[in-house]
């Protein structure tokens, strides 16, 4: 197991393997977004309360979904940063930090683009709007503190350490902030009980979710491959790959 | 373990400086008196109004001087040296920390609270939700040093650190805010404010047990460069 983690973790094995794994996802992500798009904005019926406002949930809802995971995911990247020192962990942190923020802010903006016809408000002091937006700013503490520390190693760490004590706040903000105040519609999607959605609505959404998991994938990718060659650019798998591109 | 004369050297020596260096200890008192004066004189003198929003004033006047004072929390002891020292010593770093945190506390948050009760009467407060007010403070006051020293130690690294800090802090002092301000505006209007100040409770011995540790961690990164 962890001889085959180290393998996995080398940048030459990792920049090799993302370059052939990349085309496959776009191809998955162009489907399922496809699918998606098509079963939400066309084929699902309107709902009875909302109209065809409520389709904007099948860009919300995933984006908020993602806008936690990615924070969930970072913090286990830290954890594995931390504990095994694997480098790898480091630079797929703070290259989801990005995608992560993306997320949130998409999540914000469409919620508010749907509120100011349902709520009549672009903006209410609602616990779950100020919870992502808190969320936001968690992401931008991460990339500040990476940006403002010199040596990458270094921030690295600090970084770290910064998304497992976030990690640790962020159920006691949320719930913080619901106890504060709350107009927010409850969950219609849940793991354990029955779905309050039709099936009709409801496929496009985890379709949807889906393809924004890959997209996430796809972005961690690119990123992290630009941030392999920032870090290490005289390296000597750099040089034996760019060798191999020009003899190609 | 730790044998108690060291203990105590430790004690005294961090109670020696900081009181060596008392005028550091003033300047958060200043502003927190100073960010209270300027919401009246913002706002307007209506009582009715003041009193509504005066236990948000405190909290928020106390949150911010105790942000103002973290980024020398460390400072020195980075700069001339005496870090990298505490971090090879042979003795445990967590507990060094406790101690320069519980010194902290003492000489720059508690005569901050000593001094709520001339504030809030000001602000037209009644005796028994300063009351409440009083163990607010005293229960969050500790978690808002840890989580920001967690803070204030990741950013040792930088030397302009002051923005980025209020950044990665002013987030997580959310929950001790709205916990805070809930229970006296619960005292204020009637209701008994047991609920919020057990939640200030828990999160005081949850930061307590759990901020130290990423405390050392970060301390040892920081020295490490």
């Amino acid at each position: 197991m962890m001889k085959w983690l180290h393998t996995m973790a080398s940048s030459a094995w990792f920049y090799r393997f993302s370059g052939r794994v990349i085309p496959w996802l776009m191809i998955l992500f162009i489907a399922l977004l496809l699918y998606g798009l098509y079963g939400g904005l066309v084929l699902a019926p309107a709902d009875y309360q909302q109209g065809d406002a409520f389709r904007i949930i099948y860009v919300h809802v995933p984006a908020a979904w993602m806008s936690l995971f990615i924070y969930v995911v970072m913090a286990v990247y830290g954890f594995i940063a931390l504990v095994w020192r694997i480098k790898l962990a480091e630079v797929l942190l703070i290259s989801s930090a990005p995608v992560g923020a993306a997320f949130t802010f998409l999540a914000l903006v469409t919620g508010s683009l749907w509120g100011k016809p349902m709520w009549g408000t672009w903006w209410s002091w609602d616990a779950r709007l100020t919870s992502e937006l808190l969320l936001l700013f968690l992401y931008f503490g991460v990339m500040g503190l990476y940006a403002a520390i010199e040596d990458k190693r270094t921030a690295s760490k600090a970084v770290s350490i910064l998304t497992l004590v976030g990690v640790v706040n962020i159920p006691i903000i949320h719930y913080s902030v619901t106890w504060w105040n709350t107009l927010h519609q409850g969950s219609t999607v849940s793991m354990t009980d029955k779905s309050s959605m039709h099936i009709d609505m409801l496929a496009p959404l985890l379709v949807m979710a889906l393809a924004f998991k890959v997209y996430y994938g796809i972005a961690l990718l690119l990123r992290t491959r630009t941030e392999l060659i920032e870090r290490e650019p005289n390296s000597k798998w750099l040089k034996a790959i760019i060798e191999e591109k020009i003899n190609d | 373990m730790m044998q108690l004369s060291k203990l105590y050297l430790l004690v005294s020596s961090e109670f020696l400086t900081a009181f060596r260096n008392r005028h550091e200890a003033l300047n958060p008192l200043l502003f927190f008196v100073l960010v209270c004066l300027l919401f009246p004189l913002g706002i307007g003198p209506s009582p009715v109004l003041l009193n509504t929003i005066a236990p948000g004033i405190i909290w928020c006047a106390a949150l911010l001087a105790i942000l103002m004072s973290l980024s020398n929390l460390f400072r020195t002891e980075y700069e001339n040296g005496t870090l990298e020292l505490m971090v090879l010593a042979t003795h445990s770093l967590t507990v060094l920390v406790i101690i320069k945190l519980l010194a902290h506390w003492m000489l720059i948050v508690l005569p901050l609270i000593l001094l709520t009760p001339f504030i809030a009467s000001a602000l037209g407060m009644s005796f028994d939700v300063q009351l409440t007010l009083l163990s607010t403070l005293l229960l969050g006051t500790p978690v808002l040093l840890l989580v920001g020293a967690v803070m204030a130690t990741l950013t040792l690294v930088i030397p302009q650190n002051g923005m980025l800090l209020a950044l990665l802090v002013l987030p997580l002092y959310v929950p001790v805010l709205i916990f805070g301000t809930s229970a006296v505006n619960a005292t204020a209007s009637g209701f008994s404010a047991a609920g919020p100040l057990y939640i200030l409770a828990t999160l005081c011995v949850l930061s307590l047990t759990l901020s130290p540790f990423a405390i050392v961690a970060a301390l040892k990164t920081g020295v490490s460069q």
